[in-house]
C-alpha cells in the first residue's frame, strides 16, 4: 500500500503502521518502504512518517540517512513551522553520523527570527548533547546565546537545555538574572517550572542567607514579650538595617509571587519550595495557603503535595497550623492519602489542639480502613510523647483500645503503649497485667513479642503473673512466630536472673526447645543465653553480669516523624518524594558565607552609562535600609534591573539592527501605523513648531520599526491583535490618545453621536491593560529601553536614537528611560471637606505612579473617609465638568462605605499638559457635591532617565525662546546634592541625571500628555546662589515650573 | 536502558556512544497506557524505546496496593522511575530517568488525559484504542524530547483537528486528512492560549459559577469543619481578539484564587478586576476557596438511625433527609451514598422516594433520591442483614451526601459586570440562558453522618451579537 500512488492508500497504511507502533509491535522492517515517503507533500503523511522515523531510526541508520537531505532542504523553508518541525525531527534521529549536521542546524537555528524556532534550537541542544556528549562545549556557546533571547517562549526551554547540559555552569546565568525574573511570569507554565528551580539554586549560591537575621529578631522577640510595640519595632528595624537583602534576591521572590496563583500545581508548588528555600522565615508563610488550595485536587498531587507539607511542618509548625483542619481526613481518600494527612496533623499538634486533635484520632481508630486506624494509633504514641500534658490520656485511651475487637488495632496499641511505657516508668503494674491477659488472645507477632517483652523488662513488679505467662508462652513455644520465640527466650532469660527458684525448669525447657529450633537466629540465641545465665565451669566473667545485661535500663525509643530526615533534600524534587538520590539530584548548596559580587549581575553598558549604574547601586544601598518593604523601593529595583538589563550589549544591539532590516518584511503591519501616525501629526493642533514635527515624524519612522519588531517579537500573556498593538505604540509616541479611537473606528463604521460617550470609557478602559502588554512587549523587544512604563519612552527614545544613527556610533547606545519613582510626595489636598461634603470627606494626592490608567493620565488617588455614622452607598463619580480636551477615568463605584471607614479610589485625568482645574461631581446615593482637582505642575510630568550626554545633545536642541532661567538664592543647608535632589524630585515629578561636575545637577522628564522634554538644571554658584535653568518645548509649563521651583530650594 | 546499550556494541560504536548511554536525560522519556486489568494498551517513547517491562514494576505495586487508588504515584525501579496518574479507569504511566519536580510530571499527564477528553468526548480505553493515529499525533505535539512544547488545547486542535464522525466519513471517501491544512499562527502569537481568526455569527460568553460546600459533620449534626470551594467555568464563543474584564461585586470573599493563564495578575492585585483575552471555547477561568469558612450555613441535615443488634445478624436503618434554610431554592439531585461495613450481607430497605441499589461486592449502598420537596420528606428505611456469625459492626458508616441547588452560590459571590474591549461587536446585555449544570459537585463525607453538600449557581452574563 505504501507503494500506492494514491495519498488515501498511503495515509491508510501509515496509520496502521502507527498503530502497530503504538500497541508497541516491531515494524522496522517496513523502515525502506516508509522512509521514501519522506518527501511526500500530503502533510499528514509527512506527521505520520516521523513519527516512524523517531521511533526507528536509531535502529536502522543507514537508511535513515536518506532521509536527511529532505530535512535540511526543510530547514530552509519559509514557514517557521516547518523549519521548527525539521529541526525537531532531525535532532530527534539519534544517528551519530549527522551529528555536525545537526550542530550545524542547531547553531543556524539559534539565531532564527522566529521564537519558536529558537525554542526547538533549545531542546535540539539536549537532544544533541545525549547522543554527543563531545560537543558540549560548542553547545554551551549556543546556550550562552539563547539564554540572552528575551522571548518567553524561548526563555523555558534554554534554562531546561543549561541544566541538562551544563548545570555548574553558574556564571552564564549573572547577566541573564534579572530579565529570567522579569519575564518569569510570562513563560509558559512548563518553563516556569524549570526556571524557578535553577533560579532557587542559583539564588543559594548567590544571596547571603537571610535567616541569620531572622533568628537574631525572633530570639529577640521573646526575650522582650512584654516590650511596647513601638520600642520593639524601632529595635527590628535597627536589626534589619545590619542585614540588606540583596535587591536582586527580593526581585526573585517579588516576581515569583504572583505565580503561587497558577492552575499549574508544578509551578505552586515550584514557588513554594522557593520561598521555604530562599525566602525570610517570616515570609515563607504565605505559600501554605495556595499549597492547602492543592489538596483539592487529583489524588497525585495531593500524595505529593502533603508530602511536602509534612517536610515543611515539621520545621515550621506555624506555617500550617491555621489550616489544620483543612487535613482532617475524609472518609473517600485513599488510604496514603489519609496517612499523610494524619502525619502532618500529629506534626501540627501541640498544647492548644491535642484535644481537639485526639477527638478527631477517635472516630479515625474507628475506621473501616485498619491500616489507617492503626495508623492512627502511632499518631496518638506520638503525641502523646511529644506532649507531656496529654500522655496520660492517650495513654488511657490506648489502654481501651486494647478491648477493641478488632486484631489489628489491638496490636498496634500494644506496640505503642510498649513505647509509651518505656519513656514513663512510672504506675504500669495494672496495665502490664492487663496486657498479660490479652495474651491468650492476642495472634498478632509483633504485639505477642511486646507483650512479653514488657513482662519480662517490668518482672519485677509483676512477680506472680510473670512466671505463669513464661509457664503459658513456653507450652505453644513451638508454634510460635520467631520474633516471639526470641522475645519467649529473652522473657526466660530474665525471670531465671530475678527469680530463678520458680522458673529454673521452665526457663531450661524453652532453652532446650529454642537449641533445636529450625531458625538458626533462635539457636544462636539460645546458646547466648544459656551460656550467658546458667552458670558452669567452662562459662567466663561475663555470667556474672548477666544480671546488668538483661537488665539494665533500656533507653526509651524516640517516637518520630518518618518525615524527619527528608529536609535534607530539595522541595518538590523527585529526591525529596522517594527519600532517596534520584539520578541527577544536584544538591542545593549553603548559603554563602559572604556574598559574591553583587555586580556581576549588572549587565554592562557602553561607558556613558557606567556611572549611572553606578549612582542606582547607591540609591539601592539608601533606600532599602529606610524602608525596607515599601513600593516604591521595589519599583526602584525594578526599573534599575530592567534598565540594566535592558542596555544590551553592543553585540546584541547589533543583532538588533539586523532584526530591525529584516523586520521590514512584515511591513504589511507597519504601513497601517505609519498612515495613522502621519493622518495624526496632520491634524495636530498648529501651535505644534515644525522643529517638533519634524522630531515627530522622524519618531514615527522608528517607531515604526520597533512596532514591527514588536509584533514580531511580542510574546505577552496580554497583548492583543496587531492593530491593537499599533494604537497602543502610537499612544507611546505621545499622540493624541482619541486618534486612536478613530483609527479604529474609521476602519469600521463611523460612530454613532450618541455612542460617544459609550466609546470613550472602552478606549480608557482598554489602556490599562494595554500597560502591562507593552511592558512585556518591551521585554523581548531589541530596543534599548526597557522599563515597565515603556510607554512613553518612545518620544524621548526615539530624538536620542535619530541622534544615533546620524552619528552612527552604536558604541554609544544611549540610554534614555523612563524611572520610577522614588519619592512619593506626601502632601494631601483637600477635595472635599467632610462639613460640605454631609460627613464624606475625600482627600487627594498625586501617587506619581506611571502609566496605571494609560500614558496621558496622570494617576490621582483619592482618599474617601466617612465621618458620619451611617453607611455611605454607592459613592461613584457624577457628571464631569473638564475643560475641552481632558478626559478622566472613573474610578468603579464604590458599593458602601462603613462609618469611620475610609477607601482609596485611583483616577486619571488626562490634564492636557495645563494646570487647567478638572470640576467633577462626587456623588453618593442621595448627594452629589461639585469638586475640583488642580495639579501643581510638578504633577504633570513623568521622570526620564538619561545619560549626561543625552541630557546636552537635548538641551543643545532646546535653547533660544525655549529656555527659562534665573538665579536664585539657596539656602546653605540646601547646597549638598542629596538635599537638592531630595527636594527637587518632591516639588516635581522629575528624574535624576548623572552628572559629572558636582555643582551641576540635571534633571530630566517628560510631560505625561505630549510627551516634551522637560531638562533642569540647578548649577550651584559661589556665594550660596544658584542657577536654575529649564529647557522645554512647552515654554508656559517652563516657567510656572520655574516658579514653582524657585522657593523649594531658598527655604531653608 | 542496557538493552540500549547493548544494541550500540552490536552496530560496532564505540566508548563514546556508551558514553551517551550513561547520561541520562531529564523529563519524560515514555508513555504507556494501562487499563485495569492490566494490559498495555499504548506506548510511546519520545527518546530511546524502553522496554514494556519496566511495567512490571509497577503491576507489583498494584497488586500490593490492593486499591487502584492506593497505587503509588511514584515508583523507583532500578534504572527508572515510574510516575503513574489514575484517572477514568486508566493508569498512565511515565518513565522517568533522572531528577524532576514529580508535580510536573503528574500535571503533564493529566493535562494529557483533558485533552484526550476534549478530543474524544471521553478519555476511555475505546476511544484511545479508536483514535489511536490522533493520539499519537498529540502526544508528538504535546511534547518534544519529554519536555512540553505545546499543552494548550486551542493550539493543538489547530495543528490536529478533532474527530468527528463526518469528518471521519468525509476522510474516508476523499482521502482528505486531519491534520491542520493550514498551519497554525497561535504558537507564533502571543497569545498562546488562543487561536487567530475565530468567528462566530452568534458571539456568546458564558460563566458557569459552581461552588461545592465541603463539610464533615459529626453523629450530633454540628460541622467540624467545612469550606467552599469554587470555580467559574467559561464557554467564551467570541469573534477575533476580545478583551474581557469582570468584575465581581463582592471581590473580597474570594480568599484564595488561582487563575487560568490568560488572566493578569496584576489587574488583579491592583483592582481586583479580572482582565483577560479568553480561549475559544470552554475552559476554567478561575478557582476559588471562600475565606468565612465559619459562616457556611448547610443547606440540608440528615435524621439517622443506624443500629446492629448483637448476636441477632440484623440490624435497623433509617435514614431521612431535610432541606434546611435555602433562600427559597429547591435541593435537587440528592444522592447518598453510604459504605457499609463488610459484615453486611444484603439490605432490605423500602425508600419513600427515589430509587436505592445496594452492591453487596463493594458494600455501597446509593439512594438517589431527587429533589426535597418540604412537605414530605424522602426517607430510607429497612432491615440490614449481617453476615451470621460475624461480629456486629462496631461503628456506624458514614453518610456521603451530594446536592445541588441551582441559581444560588452559597458564599454569595456576585458578579458586577463584564465588559469587552478590542472588538467592535457591541455587546447587549442581560439576555440570561439558562443551561443544564453539567458538573456534579463534589461529594462529602464525614464521621458518622456526614452531609456534603455542592451548591451550584450558574450565571449566564451576556450575550453579545454582531452588530
Amino acid at each position: 500500500m505504501l507503494e500506492s500512488s494514491k495519498d488515501s492508500a498511503k495515509l491508510d497504511a501509515m496509520k496502521r503502521i502507527v498503530g502497530m507502533i503504538a500497541k508497541g509491535k516491531n515494524a522496522s522492517e517496513l523502515f525502506p518502504a516508509v522512509v521514501k515517503n519522506v518527501a511526500s507533500k500530503n502533510i499528514e503523511i509527512k506527521k505520520l512518517v516521523y513519527v516512524y522515523l523517531m521511533r526507528y531510526a536509531e535502529e536502522q541508520q543507514d537508511l535513515a540517512l536518506l532521509s536527511i537531505s529532505t530535512f535540511q532542504r526543510a530547514l530552509k523553508d519559509p514557514n517557521q513551522l516547518i523549519r521548527a518541525s525539521a529541526l525537531r525531527v532531525l535532532s530527534s534521529i539519534r544517528v551519530p553520523i549527522i551529528v555536525p549536521i545537526m550542530m550545524l542546524a542547531i547553531k543556524e537555528a539559534s539565531s532564527d527570527l522566529s521564537p519558536y524556532v529558537r525554542k526547538n534550537a533549545a531542546h535540539a541542544i539536549q537532544k544533541l548533547y545525549s547522543l554527543d556528549p563531545e560537543q558540549k562545549e560548542m553547545l554551551i556557546e549556543v546556550i550562552e546565546k539563547l539564554l540572552k533571547d528575551r522571548s518567553t517562549l524561548v526563555a523555558g526551554s534554554v534554562v531546561m537545555a543549561f541544566e541538562e547540559v551544563c548545570p555548574d555552569r553558574i556564571d552564564l546565568i549573572h547577566k541573564n538574572y534579572r530579565k529570567l525574573c522579569n519575564l518569569l511570569v510570562d513563560v509558559e507554565e512548563w518553563g516556569q517550572v524549570v526556571i524557578i528551580h535553577m533560579l532557587t539554586r542559583y539564588a543559594r549560591t548567590q544571596f547571603l542567607s537571610p535567616w541569620k537575621v531572622d533568628e537574631v529578631v525572633d530570639e529577640y522577640c521573646e526575650n522582650n514579650f512584654y516590650e511596647s510595640d513601638e520600642e520593639q519595632k524601632e529595635k527590628d528595624q535597627k536589626l534589619k538595617t545590619v542585614y540588606t537583602m540583596d535587591p536582586d534576591h527580593r526581585l526573585l521572590l517579588r516576581n515569583t509571587k504572583p505565580l503561587l496563583q497558577s492552575r499549574n500545581a508544578a509551578v505552586v508548588m515550584a514557588v513554594a519550595q522557593l520561598y521555604w528555600h530562599l525566602a525570610p522565615k517570616s515570609e515563607a508563610g504565605i505559600v501554605s495557603k495556595s499549597l492547602v488550595r492543592l489538596l483539592r485536587s487529583n489524588r497525585e498531587v495531593q500524595y505529593i503535595v502533603l508530602q511536602n507539607i509534612a517536610t515543611m511542618s515539621i520545621q515550621r509548625k506555624g506555617m500550617f497550623e491555621p489550616y489544620l483542619k483543612s487535613f482532617y481526613v475524609r472518609s473517600t481518600d485513599p488510604t496514603m492519602i489519609k496517612t499523610l494527612k494524619l502525619e502532618i496533623m500529629t506534626n501540627l499538634a501541640n498544647e492548644a489542639n491535642i484535644s481537639t486533635l485526639l477527638r478527631e484520632f477517635q472516630t479515625y481508630v474507628k475506621s473501616q480502613d485498619k491500616q489507617f486506624a492503626a495508623a492512627t494509633i502511632q499518631a496518638i504514641g506520638r503525641c502523646a510523647t511529644n506532649i507531656t500534658e496529654v500522655t496520660d490520656t492517650c495513654l488511657n485511651g490506648l489502654v481501651c483500645l486494647l478491648s477493641n475487637r478488632d486484631e489489628i488495632v489491638v496490636a498496634e496499641s500494644v506496640v505503642v503503649i510498649k513505647k509509651l511505657l518505656q519513656t514513663q516508668p512510672a504506675h504500669h503494674g495494672e496495665i502490664i497485667k492487663h496486657m498479660a491477659k490479652l495474651l491468650d488472645n492476642i495472634t498478632v507477632p509483633v504485639a505477642r513479642a511486646s507483650i512479653l517483652w514488657l513482662i519480662g523488662e517490668y518482672c519485677e513488679r509483676v512477680p506472680k503473673i510473670a512466671p505463669d505467662v513464661l509457664r503459658k508462652t513456653a507450652k505453644s513455644f513451638t508454634n510460635e512466630d520467631d520474633l516471639v520465640k526470641l522475645q519467649i527466650l529473652n522473657l526466660g532469660a530474665k525471670l531465671y536472673l530475678t527469680n530463678s527458684k520458680q522458673t529454673k525448669l521452665l526457663t531450661q525447657y524453652v532453652l532446650n526447645l529454642g537449641k533445636y529450633d529450625q531458625s538458626y537466629d533462635i539457636r544462636d540465641r539460645t546458646r547466648f543465653i544459656r551460656q550467658l545465665i546458667v552458670p558452669n565451669e567452662k562459662s567466663g566473667a561475663l555470667s556474672k553480669y548477666a544480671k546488668k545485661i538483661f537488665l539494665a535500663q533500656k533507653p526509651a525509643p524516640l517516637l518520630e516523624s518518618p518525615f524527619k530526615d527528608r529536609d535534607h533534600f530539595q522541595l518538590g524534587t523527585l529526591s525529596h518524594t522517594l527519600n532517596s538520590r534520584a539520578t541527577g539530584y544536584l544538591e542545593l548548596s549553603d548559603w554563602p558565607e559572604a556574598a559574591p559580587d553583587p555586580s556581576v549581575r549588572n549587565v554592562d553598558v557602553a561607558e556613558s552609562a557606567k556611572e549611572w549604574t553606578g549612582i542606582l547601586g547607591k540609591q539601592k544601598k539608601e533606600k532599602p535600609t529606610k524602608k525596607f518593604y515599601s513600593e516604591s523601593e521595589e519599583e526602584e529595583d525594578e526599573s534599575a534591573s530592567n534598565s540594566s538589563s535592558g542596555s544590551g550589549s553592543d553585540s546584541e544591539s547589533e543583532k538588533e539592527d539586523k532584526e530591525e532590516g529584516s523586520t521590514d518584511e512584515s511591513s504589511g503591519s507597519s504601513s497601517p501605523s505609519e498612515e495613522s501616525t502621519d493622518s495624526e501629526s496632520d491634524s495636530k493642533e498648529s501651535a505644534a513648531k515644525k522643529t517638533c514635527r519634524a522630531v515627530n515624524e522622524s519618531d514615527s519612522e522608528d517607531i515604526k520599526k520597533k512596532k514591527a519588531e514588536g509584533i514580531f517579537k511580542k510574546r505577552s500573556t496580554s497583548s492583543s491583535s496587531d492593530s491593537e498593538y499599533t494604537s497602543s505604540d502610537e499612544c507611546s509616541s505621545g499622540s493624541k490618545s482619541e486618534s486612536d479611537s478613530k483609527s479604529d473606528s474609521e476602519s469600521g463604521k463611523s460612530e454613532n453621536a450618541t455612542s460617544n460617550k459609550k466609546e470613550e470609557k472602552p478606549v480608557q478602559d482598554r489602556k490599562t491593560p494595554k500597560n502591562q502588554d507593552v511592558f512585556l512587549l518591551d521585554l523581548d523587544d531589541f530596543c534599548p529601553v526597557t522599563t515597565p512604563v515603556a510607554v512613553p519612552t518612545a518620544a524621548v527614545l526615539s530624538p536620542s536614537l535619530t541622534a544615533d544613527l546620524e552619528g552612527l556610533s552604536l558604541s554609544s547606545s544611549s540610554v534614555i528611560d523612563v524611572t520610577m519613582h522614588v519619592s512619593v510626595p506626601t502632601k494631601t489636598h483637600e477635595l472635599l471637606h467632610r462639613m460640605s461634603g454631609k460627613g464624606l470627606a475625600a482627600h487627594y494626592h498625586f501617587s506619581r505612579q506611571p502609566g496605571i490608567f494609560g500614558d496621558c493620565m496622570v494617576p490621582v488617588q483619592v482618599t474617601l473617609t466617612n465621618t458620619t455614622d451611617q453607611k455611605i452607598e454607592n459613592i461613584h463619580i457624577g457628571e464631569k465638568k473638564l475643560p475641552p480636551g481632558m478626559r478622566m477615568h472613573e474610578f468603579n463605584p464604590i458599593e458602601c462605605l462603613e462609618p469611620g471607614g475610609s477607601i482609596t479610589a485611583t483616577v486619571g485625568i488626562d490634564f492636557c499638559d495645563s494646570t487647567q482645574t478638572a470640576s467633577f461631581q462626587l456623588c453618593t446615593k442621595d448627594d452629589h457635591f461639585n469638586v475640583n482637582i488642580q495639579p501643581p505642575v510638578g504633577e504633570l510630568l513623568l521622570p526620564v532617565t538619561m545619560s549626561e550626554k543625552d541630557f546636552k545633545k537635548e538641551q543643545g536642541m532646546l535653547t533660544g525662546m525655549n529656555e527659562t532661567s534665573t538665579t536664585i538664592a539657596v539656602a546653605p543647608q540646601n547646597s549638598t546634592r542629596l538635599v537638592i535632589i531630595e527636594r527637587v524630585v518632591k516639588a516635581a515629578n522629575l528624574g535624576v541625571v548623572p552628572s559629572g561636575q558636582d555643582n551641576i545637577h540635571r534633571f530630566a522628564a517628560k510631560t505625561v500628555h505630549s510627551g516634551s522634554l522637560m531638562l533642569v538644571t540647578v548649577e550651584l554658584k559661589e556665594s550660596s546662589t544658584a542657577q536654575l535653568i529649564i529647557n522645554t518645548e512647552k515654554t508656559v509649563i517652563g516657567s510656572v515650573l520655574l516658579r514653582e521651583l524657585k522657593p523649594v530650594l531658598s527655604q531653608g | 536502558m542496557r538493552r540500549r546499550c547493548g544494541d550500540r556494541a552490536g552496530t560496532g560504536l564505540s566508548g563514546q556512544t556508551a558514553q551517551a548511554c550513561s547520561r541520562d536525560e531529564k523529563m519524560i522519556h515514555s508513555l504507556f497506557l494501562i487499563n485495569c486489568s492490566g494490559d498495555i494498551f499504548l506506548e510511546k517513547h519520545w527518546k530511546s524505546v524502553v522496554s514494556q517491562s519496566v511495567c512490571d514494576y509497577f503491576f507489583e505495586a498494584q497488586e500490593k496496593a490492593i486499591d487502584v487508588e492506593n497505587v503509588p504515584p511514584v515508583i523507583s525501579t532500578p534504572h527508572h522511575y515510574l510516575i503513574s496518574i489514575y484517572r477514568d479507569k486508566i493508569f498512565f504511566v511515565s518513565v522517568i530517568q533522572t531528577e524532576v519536580p514529580p508535580l510536573f510530571v503528574i500535571e503533564f499527564l493529566h493535562r494529557v488525559a483533558d485533552t484526550f477528553q476534549d478530543y474524544f468526548g471521553e478519555c476511555s480505553e475505546t476511544a484511545i484504542k479508536d483514535n489511536v493515529v490522533i493520539v499519537y499525533e498529540l502526544l508528538e505535539e504535546m511534547l518534544d524530547n519529554g519536555f512540553p512544547l505545546a499543552t494548550e488545547s486551542n493550539i493543538l486542535k489547530e495543528l490536529i483537528k478533532p474527530p468527528t464522525i463526518l469528518r471521519s466519513v468525509v476522510n474516508s471517501i476523499t482521502g482528505s486528512s486531519n491534520v491542520g491544512d493550514t498551519l497554525p499562527t497561535g504558537q507564533l502569537s502571543n497569545i498562546p492560549w488562543r487561536r487567530a481568526g475565530v468567528k462566530y455569527t452568534n458571539n456568546e460568553a458564558y460563566f458557569d459559577v459552581v461552588e461545592e460546600i465541603d463539610a464533615i459533620i459529626d453523629k450530633s449534626g454540628s460541622t467540624v469543619f467545612a469550606e467552599i470551594q469554587g470555580v467559574i467555568d467559561s464557554c467564551i464563543k467570541l469573534s477575533g481578539m476580545p478583551d474581557l474584564s469582570l468584575s465581581f461585586m463582592n471581590p473580597r470573599l474570594l480568599d484564595d484564587v488561582s487563575f487560568h493563564p490568560c488572566i493578569r495578575f496584576k489587574r488583579w492585585e491592583s483592582e481586583r478586576v479580572l482582565s483577560f483575552i479568553p480561549p475559544d471555547g470552554n475552559f476554567r477561568l478561575i478557582s476559588y476557596r471562600v475565606s468565612s469558612q465559619n459562616l457556611v450555613a448547610i443547606p440540608v441535615y440528615v435524621k439517622h438511625m443506624i443500629s446492629f443488634k448483637e448476636n441477632t445478624s440484623s440490624g435497623r436503618f433509617d435514614v431521612t433527609i431535610g432541606p434546611k434554610q435555602n433562600m427559597g431554592k429547591t435541593v435537587e439531585g440528592v444522592v447518598m451514598t453510604v459504605h457499609m461495613p463488610k459484615a453486611v450481607l444484603n439490605m432490605n430497605l423500602t425508600a419513600t422516594q427515589g430509587s436505592y441499589t445496594f452492591d453487596p461486592v463493594t458494600k455501597v449502598l446509593t439512594w438517589d433520591v431527587g429533589k426535597i420537596t418540604p412537605q414530605k420528606l424522602p426517607n430510607l428505611k429497612g432491615i440490614v442483614n449481617l453476615q451470621s456469625g460475624a461480629p456486629k459492626p462496631e461503628e456506624n458508616p458514614s453518610l456521603n451526601i451530594q446536592f445541588k441547588i441551582q441559581q444560588l452560590a452559597i458564599s454569595g459571590l456576585k458578579v458586577n459586570r463584564l465588559d469587552m474591549y478590542g472588538e467592535k461587536y457591541k455587546p447587549f446585555k442581560g439576555n440570561c440562558k439558562k443551561r443544564v449544570l453539567r458538573k456534579d459537585p463534589k461529594y462529602q463525607i464525614f464521621h458518622d453522618t456526614q452531609t456534603q453538600g455542592a451548591n451550584s449557581r450558574r450565571t449566564c452574563l451576556l450575550l453579545l451579537r454582531s452588530v
